[in-house]
């Protein structure tokens, strides 16, 4: 543990000590998911049947539990400290929804011969305790990103995201697909875990600390990067090198072009409900590391320049290329699948491209409308309810005539053929949902971006604006058909009739999705007005940089800190 | 007795009511609701435009706002000038004469038909009566879902593919304007105010007439690219043809009465006063793709052999007068303009609703198996010849005065026009650039010939040449009267109010004329004033002619 070394070589343990009760009073809500998390690994391998379906409960009443306790958190620490109860709420809320979604996707045929007789319980071959305690770790993981102010925590944080996700994943279904998208999907993310890790290990040589916003007395790197630009016009080129590639490395986790490309197999491969899964939680987390670590760098100096914080020019290049390939990647691909879930899955690439969109505008003056951080995060929040409500209404549907736990889920938009005919609750929220991911005023997805076109004019990105209105545009296209095969069409005779399944919970999520889209497109003020504040950024106090010089890097570090960027990387043993 | 927001309010809101009740309801009341339903809007519109005070046309009555957003300065406001007055009373009589017309036309899935139709008259009233840019977008866009499941349910064979194209052409559209309207936001906020957001029209109206003129033209493209694809303008008319010939018959009135309004209205509204320097700059190039558009669409018309399609192409050359009547930038061309949107309301209104009732009873639209018809329904005939007329503009019917004023402002749009009428001073109402020109007028002038070829031609054809019926009649079936017949009560009752208006408005134009002047005034002077604000002022609009250097800085200096 080479870093943990330096790290105490570098923050007096006293510090440490402190910062770390501080942390821990800030992490109430992830402790209590871990309880949950205990209790639920032990609860899902009862021999008693009643008790094992109540894993599902348990898990759910954990998660309202540490969503208010989250709510009621005081701000973090750091540049965006307010962000923290916001986003640790929303991984709450949105993770309750999903509890209802979760019903039935494990042991579904095993519970069935059980209860009929024809097996006897064994531990060994149940997964409910598993899937959920991973589904519990993994937003842990998520809310831990929101509260990161250190490199390892937020690595640690990303992993533990992920990590149960590939497990999820591989169990979803007893097919082998899901098996495939699985190993896909652990040998991809394994690779974008070493990209952002590298990423992460020179911006540590670039600076010489791992904490990302300092106190005073105690830079962070956020305060050093200042102090390096300040002093030298520019941040430390290894510093650089390791934000493009922690940036690039992450975007794996948000499904950000280049590292898009499991996307559609996996989200395919997965049952519904994981997919729903993976469409949200990593990329919520994804998000929330990267407006972390920009933070650090992009607009902390605006206090001195004084013409408001940029990032950097080349990690704006980064973010640029990455929003605007992003969402013609999601949104050209989408247009030619025919498979409902793939088509989803390439939307949910466009839509991070949306939202990067709001990353590359930053935040602004911090009002809603030119905070670039709020319109993301409030874009989120939008985009986790509708996306939901999509994957949920697959989800609730199978194909009546098979009884196998794989393969029976709807898997063409021509099979949602009519469905507002046959099962109108279902049909009509798919059609709420596609239409407000289409971007349709009223509806909640408008109010998602168009905080995002303002906040992108706001920055003078108007290029990226209109670009983002004509993927807008190209979405339509896709969106329609799937609203289109619900609302519009007749039920095909040909293909197999659909039933629902029979797990209330998940048409519960579904529907209640759709109410939250169509109740939020109304009332959505309140947490405009939360995503807000919680987008407020405190920039690096550049003149205390200046007077004091508290930022001296202690003795015995190993490589030079600052070296002069005009002198290039030589100088560097 | 002061119009009152609550009354616009009402309005809006009455058809979305009655189309929950719609969706509620049995399927047999549905038609029954709907027509109540488009009544009663229809009774608060007609209230409005009593309470409306005639002798302040220009100012915006009935102003009220709900505040909805706060974090995005967003508020439903609303009010009306007596332009988005006419047009909201236009909305409100065609939109009952829709459902009425619908009662045997559309016989499956009628909750689904009237609940779609009473939606749009909401978003339709919304677009009109909004002050607020965002407010006025949500409208804008909304009337797409409508009418893009009324097409694809209720249209003919290729529907689908009409819709889909409807709908993706006027959302691309649509969407980068909204970039355009959100730059004006973030320009009023940041450069023109400090830190000042608003979203309402008039505020943001004064920041972008005092942008630099090269924003402007930015500003301007982006709302041209989603009000010229909804007039809609050449080259990118291609979606309405097919929309309006694969659409229901209601669907097709709306369509041609009130939303291709929505992109004139929205350029007069928006363009106009929003970016003045490059609409006097470019005016040119409009007019010459509108232009393009009245010929071109025209020669097109001339060759189709589907009499729906020939309507729906008529509608194209017709808007581009409509157009070139608003970029000639003076009172006879905004007011000719304004005219036109609501007399081709009515006269192609009537003619899609003759169609629509011919098809009914033959189940074609082909002009090689129709012909002859008014010694079958000599009742229908008679309409037929009469809103064609009202079509072509034939004096003394409502196309002619519209038709007459969008030309001679055209023409007057000339440098030695501009001279004689400015009298020495630009801000005269009534002033024009010298941007257009007889020219223009002359060329646009063939489209009003080969128009009276077209449609007269369609209607010797159909109604007059040796009687031509279809081979398949579909006797049997349970679709309509039985054929073929002439005119019912209904019909009839439906066609009337159409034809008694046409008759009014082309015998007595004077009071909608009076009406529009003060509004037309008003942003006539908003444009010349913002070029002159802007941009060095043409040396041939003001004599005698001033260095343009020594101008601006005067202006510079006022400011």
């Amino acid at each position: 543990m080479t870093d943990s070394i330096l790290l105490a070589n570098i923050l007096p343990a006293a510090q440490l000590a402190t910062s770390m009760t501080d942390k821990i009073a800030l992490m109430w809500p992830e402790i209590i998911l871990f309880a949950t998390t205990c209790v639920v690994l032990i609860v899902g391998l009862s021999p008693s049947a009643t008790i094992r379906k109540s894993t599902g409960a348990i898990a759910a009443v954990g998660l309202a539990i540490a969503t208010l306790m989250a709510h009621a958190s005081p701000p973090g620490q750091g540049g965006f400290g307010a962000m923290m109860p916001y986003a640790k709420a929303l991984i709450g809320i949105v993770g309750l929804l999903m509890v209802g979604l979760m019903a039935g996707t494990v042991d579904r045929r095993f519970e069935a011969a059980i209860e009929s007789g024809r097996a006897t319980y064994q531990p060994l071959l149940a997964t409910r305790a598993e899937f959920y305690a991973f589904f519990l770790f993994s937003l842990t993981g998520a809310m831990l990103c929101a509260g990161a102010n250190d490199l390892i925590w937020l690595f640690l944080a990303l992993e533990l995201t992920s990590l149960p996700t590939y497990v999820m994943v591989v169990i979803s279904t007893r097919g082998t697909r899901s098996q495939e998208s699985g190993v896909k999907y652990f040998f991809l993310g394994a690779l974008g875990a070493a990209i952002f890790l590298m990423g992460f290990a020179l911006i540590f040589g670039g600076t010489g600390s791992t904490m990302l916003f300092g106190t005073p007395g105690d830079p962070g790197i956020a305060e050093i990067l200042a102090y390096q630009t300040l002093q030298f016009n520019g941040i430390n080129p290894i510093a650089m090198a390791g934000l493009v590639l922690a940036v690039i490395g992450i975007g794996f986790k948000i499904a950000a072009v280049p590292m898009h490309f499991y996307t559609a197999d996996v989200y395919q491969g997965a049952s519904s409900t994981v997919a729903a899964f993976l469409a949200f939680v990593p990329k919520t987390a994804g998000f929330i590391a990267l407006i972390v670590l920009l933070g650090t760098v992009g607009w902390s100096h605006d206090t001195f320049a004084g013409e408001g914080g940029q990032l950097p020019g080349v990690l704006r290049t980064v973010l640029w290329v990455m929003a605007v390939m992003t969402m013609f990647a999601g949104n050209i691909l989408a247009l030619v699948q025919t498979s409902a879930k793939r088509m989803l899955a390439y939307s949910s690439i466009a839509h991070s491209g949306y939202m990067l969109v709001g990353l590359i505008a930053g935040p602004g003056d911090g009002t809603f409308r030119n905070s670039g951080i709020a319109a993301v995060l409030f874009y989120l929040t939008a985009y986790g309810v509708m996306n939901l409500g999509a994957f949920a209404v697959i989800a609730c549907l199978e194909k009546a005539n098979r009884d196998s736990e794989s393969g029976d889920a709807p898997e063409d938009v021509a099979d949602l053929k009519g469905l507002c005919k046959t099962h109108p609750l279902l049909g009509v929220s798919m059609v709420i949902c596609a239409i407000s991911l289409l971007g349709m005023p009223p509806l909640l997805g408008f109010w998602g971006k168009l905080p995002l076109f303002t906040a992108g004019i706001g920055a003078g990105e108007i290029v990226l604006v209109v670009i983002l209105g004509i993927n807008s545009a190209i979405a339509a296209f896709y969106y329609l058909r799937l609203a289109g095969a619900a609302l519009l069409e007749e039920p095909d005779e040909q293909n197999e009739a659909l039933r629902v399944t029979p797990f209330g919970a998940r048409t519960f999520a579904a529907v209640l999705s759709a109410g939250g889209v169509v109740s939020l497109s109304i009332l959505s003020g309140p947490i405009m007005g939360a995503a807000e504040t919680s987008g407020r950024y405190t920039p690096v106090d550049t003149t205390a940089i200046f007077q004091d010089k508290v930022f001296l890097p202690p003795e015995g570090t190993m490589m030079p800190i600052f070296p002069d960027p005009t002198e290039g990387l030589g100088e560097i043993d | 007795m002061e119009l009152s927001s609550v009354l616009l309010f009402v309005m809006i809101l009455l058809p979305l009511v009655f189309a929950a009740l719609v969706a509620m309801r049995p399927r047999e009341h549905a038609a029954g609701i709907a027509t109540v339903g488009m009544l009663a809007a229809g009774l608060v519109a007609t209230l409005g435009l009593f309470q409306f005070d005639w002798s302040r046309t220009a100012e915006f009555q009935g102003a009220g706002s709900i505040p909805w957003m706060p974090s995005l300065g967003m508020e439903l406001s609303v009010g009306v000038d007596s332009v988005a007055m006419l047009l909201v009373a236009l909305t409100a009589l065609l939109g009952p004469i829709c459902v009425i017309a619908s009662y045997t036309a559309i016989r499956e899935k009628t909750q689904t038909f009237y609940a779609m139709l009473l939606i749009l008259q909401a978003a339709m009233f919304g677009v009109f009566c909004a002050r607020d840019l965002v407010f006025f977008y949500i409208c804008f866009e909304f009337t797409l879902i409508p009418m893009y499941v009324m097409i694809s349910l209720f249209g003919s064979t290729n529907r689908k593919a009409a819709a889909t194209k409807f709908f993706l052409y006027t959302f691309t559209g649509s969407v980068i304007a909204l970039a355009g309207f959100v730059y004006v936001a973030w320009y009023h906020a940041n450069v023109f105010t400090v830190g000042e957001w608003t979203l309402a029209i008039e505020p943001l109206r004064q920041a972008a007439a005092s942008m630099p003129a090269d924003q402007q033209v930015w500003v301007m493209l982006a709302m041209l690219a989603g009000f010229a694809i909804k007039v809609p303008l050449f080259p990118v008319h291609t979606w309405l043809p097919l929309a309006h010939t694969e659409a229901p018959t209601a669907g097709s009135v709306i369509l041609a009465g009130v939303l291709l309004k929505l992109g004139t209205y929205g350029i007069y509204r928006f363009v106009l006063p929003f970016a003045p320097a490059a609409v006097v700059e470019y005016a040119p190039i409009i007019a010459i793709v509108s232009i393009i558009g009245i010929v071109y669409a025209g020669l097109i018309c001339w060759v189709q052999t589907d009499v729906k399609k020939r309507v729906a192409y008529s509608s194209v050359s017709h808007l581009g007068f409509c157009v070139l009547g608003l970029v000639a930038i003076n009172n006879a061309g905004l007011t000719g303009s304004i005219l036109y949107m609501i007399n081709h309301g009515l006269s192609t209104g009537a003619l899609f609703l003759l169609i629509g009732m011919v098809y009914e009873r033959y189940h074609t639209r082909s002009m090689r198996e129709l012909g002859g018809l008014a010694y079958k329904m000599p009742i229908w005939g008679c309409f037929m010849v009469y809103f064609a007329m009202a079509s072509v503009g034939l004096p003394g019917l409502n196309g002619f005065i519209s038709e007459f004023l969008c030309l001679m402002g055209t023409f007057q749009a000339d440098a030695s026009w501009a001279m004689v009428s400015a009298n020495g001073d630009g801000a005269t109402p009534g002033a024009t650039f010298g941007t257009l020109g007889p020219w223009f007028a002359l060329v646009a002038g063939t489209g009003m010939i080969i128009a009276a070829i077209y449609i007269l031609f369609m209607v010797g054809k159909v109604c007059f040449g040796p009687l031509v019926e279809p081979q398949q009649h579909h006797d049997d079936d349970d679709h309509g009267p039985k054929l073929p017949t002439d005119l019912s009560a209904r019909e009839i009752g439906v066609l009337m109010p159409l034809a008694i208006l046409c008759l009014v408005f082309g015998l007595y134009p004077k009071p909608l004329l009076v009406a529009v002047s003060d509004p037309v005034n008003q942003t006539v002077s908003q444009v010349v004033e913002g070029y002159r604000a802007v941009t060095p002022i043409n040396p041939v609009i003001d004599a005698p002619p001033v260095p343009a250097m020594t101008l601006r800085t005067e202006e510079g200096a006022a400011q």
